[in-house]
């Protein structure tokens, strides 16, 4: 039962991400993009995991691919216009060597990455790992210095988003 | 344990999620008569009153004559959103009422050996799954705006996103609150704390401990559901029926369905957070429910007479009062809540 959840969902995780890429449309990227997100909390569930499963979505799922869906609401392309000749020419050759080189990377990586799992032992994690309060307290204690950064972080990226969008004036 | 019939508890257990289905989907047929006939006698008329005993039939004829009516899809809409944008919103709307809980465990008589919690399930971070799945609803909206290709729908899509948006901040800054007094994310362990009386007579609900994040609860409640005075995103003076201006027959029915189950969905986590949900006095346990069901009903009572009553807000007006008020109203009801929480112990 849970090895057929645990299929299920990877295989809508990774075919969603794939699509993502795969098709021109922006507007069922940005949905596609949600279903992925969405399997991904499934996962974690399954993980025994069920608070970063409801974050992912109401963050990730909820929040942010709201805004990415009103960004591309407004801009309005339908579909991917093609690149300019010039433009084309530019990036087209040699981008296309530096993707080749990229993706053999990480594909060599992720092939390197799965073998090691063979030969290594993994320890189960503490099993009150998943407990929200657990969650607040490592925040809190163990991690305060990281949470007050990310804050410092995420403020300092409004403060940039008000000063640009104010730009005109 | 190989055997091919199920267990009692899972007949149990679907026979619950199939009780639960079919009782939403009755409530929003019940919402559309009452709101019909509340609004009628507001504005001293009859309402509703041909089909049936006071026209108790008239929402079953309506769904009827929508069954029958012909689906209509614009020629330049994008036909796959266009088509799951219904389902989206129906489909958020009634998932979101699967962990909210309405009553104690019970084992229906005796004819089960194990008591089941009166809920679909209980999971340990209830109160988050409802915000989720509540957040998923907008995409509902947002996408029939933008697939039905009509200015009107678009405008409606937008305006929907953005005051969902907006509210969604002051909403889960009132429930963080409850959760603080509470201890738990459980709608059911949230319950359960609510249990007993003050004096002897008041009852240890969080609305007399909460009073203003009940109010801001309430509010962003409305303009979660686009209800009136916050009914934005079908405006129909501005913008004829705004996101579902194109649709028609059951698509649109679908939309009706989730407004009303979204509306009783927002009922019934606000009676669970703030009214002490199944909890009442009188009634014996195993007939909390019928607490539970008093309770939401006056909470929709209180949405149909408000619709009724007050004129809808500018747009202009419903964002400024979701930034510059309910927000810092929500931030202060946290601070001066958690505050308490650890001056009282």
């Amino acid at each position: 039962m849970e090895v057929a959840a645990f299929y299920i969902f990877a295989a809508i995780t990774i075919v969603a991400s794939l699509l993502v890429v795969g098709q021109r449309n922006p507007m069922y990227s940005v949905m596609l993009l949600i279903t992925s997100f969405g399997g991904l909390a499934g996962l974690y569930i399954l993980l025994d995991a069920p608070f970063t499963a409801v974050t992912q979505i109401i963050i990730y799922a909820g929040a942010i691919m709201v805004l990415f869906l009103f960004v591309v609401m407004l801009l309005n392309v339908p579909r991917e216009e093609p690149l300019p000749a010039a433009a084309a020419q530019l990036i087209g050759p040699t981008g296309l060597k530096i993707g080749v080189v990229l993706s053999v990377l990480i594909a060599a990586q992720l092939v390197w990455a799965l073998m090691q799992i063979g030969t290594r032992s993994f320890t189960a994690p503490p099993t009150d790992i998943s407990d929200v309060g657990n969650i607040g307290r490592a925040l809190f204690t163990d991690h305060a210095f990281a949470f007050e950064v990310t804050s410092v972080l995420i403020l300092v990226a409004m403060v940039g988003a008000i000063v640009l969008a104010r730009k005109e004036h | 344990m190989s055997s091919w019939i199920p267990s009692a508890p899972l007949i149990a257990h679907f026979g619950l999620i199939f009780v639960i289905f079919n009782l939403l989907v009755l409530s929003a047929a019940f919402m559309v008569w009452m709101e019909r006939k509340v609004c009628a006698y507001i504005q001293d008329r009859v309402g509703p009153n041909r089909v049936g005993a006071a026209g108790w039939l008239q929402p079953f004829a309506d769904v009827l004559k929508l069954l029958t009516k012909e689906e209509l899809r614009p020629k330049a809409a994008d036909a796959l959103l266009f088509v799951i944008a219904p389902v989206i919103s129906a489909g958020a709307a009634f998932a979101a009422f699967s962990v909210v809980p309405f009553g104690t465990e019970t084992t229906l008589f005796g004819l089960l050996d194990e008591p089941i919690p009166l809920q679909i399930t209980d999971v340990n971070v209830a109160v988050l799954v409802v915000f989720a799945i509540t957040s998923m609803g907008i995409y509902g909206i947002v996408l029939a705006g933008w697939s039905s290709n009509s200015k009107y729908s678009l405008l409606g899509g937008l305006r929907s996103a953005a005051q969902m948006i907006s509210y969604e901040l002051s909403y889960g800054l009132a429930l963080a609150a409850v959760i603080m007094l509470a201890g738990s994310l459980s709608l059911r362990e949230i319950v359960l704390n609510q249990e007993g009386y003050w004096l002897g007579f008041i009852p240890r609900w969080y609305v007399f401990l909460q009073p203003l994040g009940f109010f801001i609860y309430m509010c962003a409640g409305v303009a979660e559901t686009n209800r009136a005075p916050f009914d934005f995103p079908e405006a129909e003076q501005e913008l004829v029926a705004g996101y579902h201006t194109e649709y028609s027959s059951m698509s649109f029915a679908m939309f009706f369905l989730a407004e009303y189950v979204n509306m009783v969905t927002v009922s019934a986590v606000a009676t669970n957070l703030y009214l002490g949900g199944w909890l009442g006095p009188i009634l014996p346990d195993w007939l909390g429910w019928i607490w539970f069901l008093v309770k939401v009903f006056l909470l929709l009572f209180f949405y149909v007479w408000m619709r009724w009553t007050l004129p809808r807000y500018r747009y202009d007006q419903l964002m400024e009062f979701g930034w510059k008020y309910l927000l810092p109203l929500a931030v202060l009801n946290l601070l001066v809540t958690a505050a308490l929480v650890v001056w009282l112990g």
